[in-house]
């Protein structure tokens, strides 16, 4: 739905946002065990029930889990029994929260619970990832992960937009900010270390780590009830690019600059963007598709580069967007998310605080 | 807390797929060591050819050779190629526009080192000696500084074309259940059956999962349950699985065993398939070196009334 179609409709709010610390490894910890205190958080945070909630929808992946369903099993930590309204996206929870937010548009439901969670631990995301690509023409010369994003960084310092130095200030800066992030995997000054695939060197890359996130959705006068100050969603939209790479512009990225578009970024100025950019370089791609100047203050959390547990990464950057709203420090956010290689497919939500 | 368990887990599957008209003509040509595009209606040639156009969705048949010659667009070092990747050397990934091409192939550049690599360098394909109809039948491009080679035209029909591949994929993974499985798996070790009570509805899970899913809440008290219990209800197999060697037909039941409040399922043994029944009570029967119950075979004691398992169908 385009921001013009979501005028005269609900009002609907981020209310609460919690997740888990993350960690390069949970071991200990099922994927249900792992969720549970977060699922809690963002209850305590809104007083609310799990019988209470209107809409429940998660994100996960069964290629990280190596299961079959294994998102049934995660279902035991909402109070799945007996039969909720629930839904699920083979996904980033940002595309399962896309999903609630419609679903409270129909006036279906006036709250909804939105959840995401990956371990990436127990197999090797970089093949792992490898799974997702074209699978005649591509998949089987298992490109990982880090060489496809090579590979767009590399096109961006052909086409003079970066160079190594600036992609390490990137990294440096991202980490930086990560040290008020209690949650942040890494933290503060992290060696820029040798090249994974040149040109990114591992400073260059995400942490692999294991985590989960939830948020909480109200519409209209609830959302009051839930929270001192909602986030209100504004807008958002999500859009996809060509899976052939080479068919594709790797140095800008169209699907992201028409989600913002869609979800009425350019209508006024933004004061903070959480953008979902797993690797240096595409943080430059996003800044110049979203227009985001030295005014706006770009993932203050850290972002994916601090703490990148797939498939929360990006109900996280929302998360976070809609705290520093709840917290005040914030009046009109940028939320991103992204999936697939070289950011193909991307995912722009537009949050707002009342004002003050 | 005990330790935690791991345990390799390998998933591995040969996806078998099945090619469109285009994708079939590609992948027939690299056999033949031709390489064909896809024209767009605004002339544009797509190499690797697709089906439909990615801006206008307009369906696309007109199949059009390019050469086997071409200029990088981009590249990247690769130091530490993994398992599957096409060289086992160290490489550079590359997208290479075919002469000809309007768009990208992704492969492997055999080059020296990445001083020896650079965007709009020439290269061409090297063919793989053994070809079958699939994107590995190039082995990888090389640098090459020699002639343009000439487009033949070429139709796109093939004596024998591909109409499908196989897609192997493997994961490799290190299985970890988690705190209440795990304790679940270890007692079973000590030929004990542990649930665990959840602290709102008081219900006992086995095999417990850390959370009531009726209540949504951890569960950590736990809960010694059987070994007795009762055959809550059961199916008869009648189709005997590949590399089993129980003799069919045999009977898969639930089994609400003593204490627990949702039944587990296990195979019932030592009596005719014909007479298990619901209600029959049942114990494990453990195998030497076994890490659960091989089968559960009835106890001898009468039926269980109806009413004390009927919640636990």
């Amino acid at each position: 739905m385009t921001r013009e179609q979501a005028r005269g409709a609900r009002e609907i709010a981020v209310v609460a946002f919690a997740q888990t610390d993350h960690r390069r490894t949970s071991e200990e910890h099922s994927e249900v065990e792992m969720l549970m205190p977060v699922l809690h958080d963002v209850l305590e945070q809104t007083g609310l029930k799990t019988a209470d909630i209107g809409f429940t929808c998660s994100g996960s992946s069964d290629y990280l889990a190596g299961r079959a369903f294994s998102f049934t099993l995660a279902l035991d930590g909402v109070g799945a029994w007996p039969p909720i309204s629930e839904s699920h996206v083979e996904m980033d929870g940002a595309w399962a929260l896309y999903e609630a937010w419609t679903k409270l548009l129909t006036g279906d439901a006036d709250t909804a619970l939105v959840y995401s969670y990956g371990k990436s631990s127990p197999g090797s995301v970089r093949d792992v990832l490898t799974r997702q690509l074209d699978p005649y023409y591509v998949a089987p010369l298992w490109p990982d992960s880090v060489a496809l994003a090579a590979l767009q960084a590399q096109a961006l310092i052909d086409a003079g937009e970066t160079d190594e130095p600036a992609l390490a200030g990137v990294a440096a800066r991202s980490r930086a900010a990560a040290t008020t992030n209690s949650h942040a995997q890494l933290r503060g000054s992290v060696p820029h270390g040798e090249y994974v695939v040149r040109p990114l060197r591992t400073g260059d890359c995400p942490p692999i780590g294991d985590g989960a996130a939830a948020v909480v959705l109200a519409a209209g006068e609830r959302a009051r009830q839930l929270c001192a100050r909602p986030a209100w969603i504004r807008g958002i939209d999500h859009r996809i690019e060509a899976h052939g790479l080479g068919v594709r512009d790797l140095t800008d990225s169209p699907s992201a600059r028409l989600a913002a578009e869609k979800a009425g970024v350019f209508e006024q100025p933004v004061d903070t963007a959480e953008l979902h950019a797993p690797f240096t370089a595409q943080e430059v791609v996003l800044r110049k598709a979203l227009r985001l100047d030295d005014r706006v203050t770009v993932n203050p959390s850290g972002g994916a580069l601090a703490a990148n547990p797939i498939m929360a990464a990006g109900l996280i950057r929302i998360g976070e967007a809609a705290a520093r709203i709840h917290r005040g420090e914030s009046d009109r956010a940028l939320a991103h998310a992204t999936s697939g290689p070289c950011l193909q497919q991307n995912l722009v939500a537009v949050l707002e605080g009342d004002p003050r | 807390m005990p330790e935690v368990l791991k345990a390799p887990l390998v998933v591995e599957f040969p996806f078998t797929r099945s090619l469109g008209p285009v994708q079939s003509a590609f992948l027939t040509g690299l056999r033949e060591r031709v390489v064909l595009g896809v024209r767009t209606g605004d002339g544009r040639t797509l190499v690797p050819p697709v089906e439909y156009d990615p801006v206008t969705a307009e369906e696309l048949r007109d199949l059009v050779a390019v050469a086997s010659t071409g200029t990088v667009t981009t590249w990247a070092w690769n130091h530490e190629p993994r398992r599957g990747q096409p060289l086992a050397a160290p490489f550079a990934w590359v997208l290479v526009r075919l002469d000809g091409a309007d768009t990208a192939l992704l492969h492997a550049l055999d080059a020296p080192g990445p001083d020896a690599v650079r965007t709009g360098m020439r290269v061409r394909i090297r063919w793989a000696e053994e070809r079958s109809g699939a994107i590995t039948d190039i082995a990888c491009f090389e640098p090459y500084d020699g002639e343009n080679t000439e487009i033949t035209y070429h139709a796109g029909e093939f004596e024998g074309p591909v109409t499908g591949i196989v897609a192997h994929a493997r994961l490799d993974y290190t299985y970890s259940p988690g705190r209440a499985q795990s304790a679940y798996i270890t007692a079973l070790s000590g030929r004990r059956t542990v649930g665990e009570r959840c602290p709102s509805c008081r219900k006992v899970y086995v095999p417990p999962r850390g959370a009531c899913p009726t209540c949504g809440v951890a569960t950590a008290e736990q809960v010694e349950v059987g070994p007795r219990g009762t055959v809550t209800t059961f199916c008869i197999v009648n189709i005997k699985a590949k590399n089993l060697d129980i003799e069919v037909p045999y009977v898969y039941a639930h089994i609400a065993l003593d204490g627990a409040d949702l039944a587990l399922h296990g195979r019932i043994g030592g009596i005719p398939y014909d007479q298990v029944r619901m209600g029959l009570r049942v114990e494990p029967v453990w195998t030497e070196g076994a890490r659960y119950p091989d089968h559960y075979r009835p106890t001898g004691e009468p039926d269980a009334d109806y009413e004390t398992y009927k919640e636990l169908l």
